[in-house]
């Protein structure tokens, strides 16, 4: 059946998207959620329901920061917004038209504004071996700890760097998983370098604080710590069964079935890109943001962004910039005035400053090291669906190749499953180095439709009234 | 290997290339499939490199599996049902009769 068109369309049901909902519902705009997931939460309140209804014991594991999603999840449920759960999105229109799919059918959104809160994901990190089975994302094993009360066996390493890391150890330590050792690429020169932004960074004091905390019941539990490691590999033929690391001159090999990688996340920006929206360059985490102009809004009248898919705040300060947003387009849409408006924000203002005070320490603190942004082994694997090396990069723009989409033409990186999301990054960085050109110079991927594959069956299957053109 | 904590949620059946596994309703496809196999789900169409889920999200598409006789859907993305067959993808595919 046909839908009716909505005020507000908005892609992604984690804490932005559901902030904005609610919000948006409240100032009685009507609201259509599509997600990817049957149940909302995004990655982070990911299955947060399920897991209070059948496996209490894991809110305890997961810790309160998870457990609060909780209210943001019910308070979407008796909003009373229509949510499209299980839809990927495979189509965006700058006009606001969504088309999506539940896996069998094709189905098209009509909304007079349309907001982004596709969230983030995982940097990439292109490390030796890091295609090898038994090598998943730090996230990935959180992901599996919040979806399906599964740890890894073990021995597991966890390599990498950022406050996700010690997060996601600190719950495996919690779920009795068996870790061999947490190897973080983190050095006392960055503490150096990041100490100048501490005294900013206090105004979010607690999580400097939970981060104090989750590194002592990490030690506690008695789990090796090393820090300041490089030159990390993966060990294995068919299958991970180790890591190896340099630190302070010596060569470190460690036994592990699972080796759980992570260098921070970094906002996903697919369905950005797609739209052609302007993206800018962050320095010093080395990442694609599109440009934002006031509370989300962008050049294109109907699209609105939220959330850490604009830069890497983490969830509370994305639930205020959803907020935020929904009032944006609450106002652009003359529902509220701007006193209305000007009341309505200020708490939420205020909220997104306090979530954001402690980025810049962060950002500073956790740099993605240099050999996973360019990895200086030519045999390591950059695009994992087609099997292309950074050393067949590296040769591509000796002989020519200009930019990514040129490189396409070349070698095939990014033209597989994924569709450059997880070479993207690194064919961007590791194409700039070669040339001696600045990643904001040699660009990103062209993104195209459909943003995820659907089967032409889902196409062939489409109500007839959702096709008719405007 | 992955192993499963407790958990009250119902009993799911399916097939993992024919054979019979106790799954729990909630859980992914890849998850239920991870804590059945130690190394490969499926191996790739150029080289026949052994791969696995590596984000448990839907970016990474290497959990790319035949589920219900559709091939290439991200099991991670997918609940296990009852009654549900999968199978793991293996190199590059072929139109029977011809190689």
């Amino acid at each position: 059946m046909s839908l009716p068109a909505f005020d507000l369309a908005i892609v992604g049901a984690g804490p932005a998207g559901l902030a904005a909902a609610h919000e948006a519902r409240n100032l009685g705009l009507s609201v259509v959620v599509i997600d990817e997931q049957d149940g909302p939460g995004g990655q982070i309140y990911r299955d947060v329901e399920r897991v209070a209804m059948h496996r209490a014991h894991d809110l305890d594991v997961l810790g309160p920061d998870y457990k609060y999603g909780f209210g943001l999840v019910e308070s979407l449920r008796a909003s009373g917004v229509t949510h499209l759960a299980g839809y990927i999105v495979w189509q965006i229109e700058s006009g606001g038209t969504v088309w999506c799919s539940d896996g069998s059918q094709a189905k098209r959104v009509d909304a007079r504004r349309v907001l982004l809160a596709t969230g983030a994901m995982e940097r990439p990190v292109p490390v030796p071996g890091w295609t090898l089975p038994g090598v998943m994302t730090a996230g990935a094993a959180q992901i599996l700890m919040k979806s399906a009360g599964m740890v890894p066996g073990g021995p597991i390493a966890i390599c990498g760097s950022g406050p996700l890391l010690l997060l996601i150890t600190d719950q495996l330590v919690r779920a009795g998983a068996n870790i061999a050792v947490v190897a973080e690429t983190t050095s006392f020169t960055d503490y150096l370098r990041a100490a100048p932004k501490l005294p900013k960074a206090l105004l979010g004091i607690e999580y400097l604080q939970k981060g104090l905390a989750m590194r002592r019941r990490i030690k506690a539990a008695g789990v090796r710590m090393l820090s300041g490691i490089s030159e990390l590999r993966v060990l294995g033929d068919e299958k991970a069964d180790g890591v190896s690391f340099k630190r302070g001159g010596r060569t470190h090999t460690v036994q592990a079935s699972s080796v759980l990688l992570h260098q921070g996340v970094v906002p996903n920006t697919q369905a950005t890109r797609q739209l052609r929206l302007q993206h800018l360059w962050h320095e010093e985490q080395h990442y694609w943001y599109p440009k934002t102009l006031d509370n989300g809004a962008t050049e294109l009248e109907a699209v609105y962004l939220a959330g850490d898919g604009c830069g890497i705040y983490g969830a509370r300060a994305a639930e205020a910039s959803g907020r935020l947003s929904a009032l944006q387009i609450a106002r652009s849409l003359d529902v509220i005035d701007d006193k209305n408006f000007t009341l309505k924000s200020a708490p939420w203002l205020s909220e997104q400053k306090h979530h954001r005070a402690v980025r810049p320490l962060l950002d500073a603190l956790f740099p993605p090291p240099s050999d996973i942004l360019n990895p200086p082994d030519d045999a390591t694997i950059v695009c994992r669906c087609e099997e292309v090396t950074a050393g067949s990069i590296r040769k591509a723009v000796a002989l020519g190749a200009q930019g990514p989409n040129q490189l396409k033409a070349f070698l095939r990186a990014g033209m597989g499953p994924c569709q450059g999301r997880m070479c993207g990054l690194t064919v961007t960085e590791v194409m700039a180095r070669a040339s001696g050109k600045s990643p904001a110079d040699i660009g990103a991927y062209r993104i195209r439709p459909p943003l995820k594959p659907l089967t032409l069956a889902e196409l062939a299957d489409m109500d007839p009234a959702d096709m008719d053109a405007e | 290997m992955l192993k499963r904590r407790h958990s009250d949620a119902a009993v799911v059946r399916i097939s993992i290339d024919g054979e019979q596994v106790e799954a729990r309703a909630g859980e992914s496809v890849a998850a239920a499939v991870l804590a059945h196999t130690e190394g490969a789900t499926r191996t790739t169409p150029l080289s026949d490199a052994p791969r696995a889920p590596y984000c448990m999200m839907g970016v990474c598409f290497e959990c790319l599996m035949e589920i219900d006789g559709v091939a290439n859907r991200q099991a991670c993305m997918i609940r296990v049902a009852d009654g549900m067959s999968v199978k793991r993808q293996q190199g590059a595919r072929s139109v029977e009769g011809r190689e």
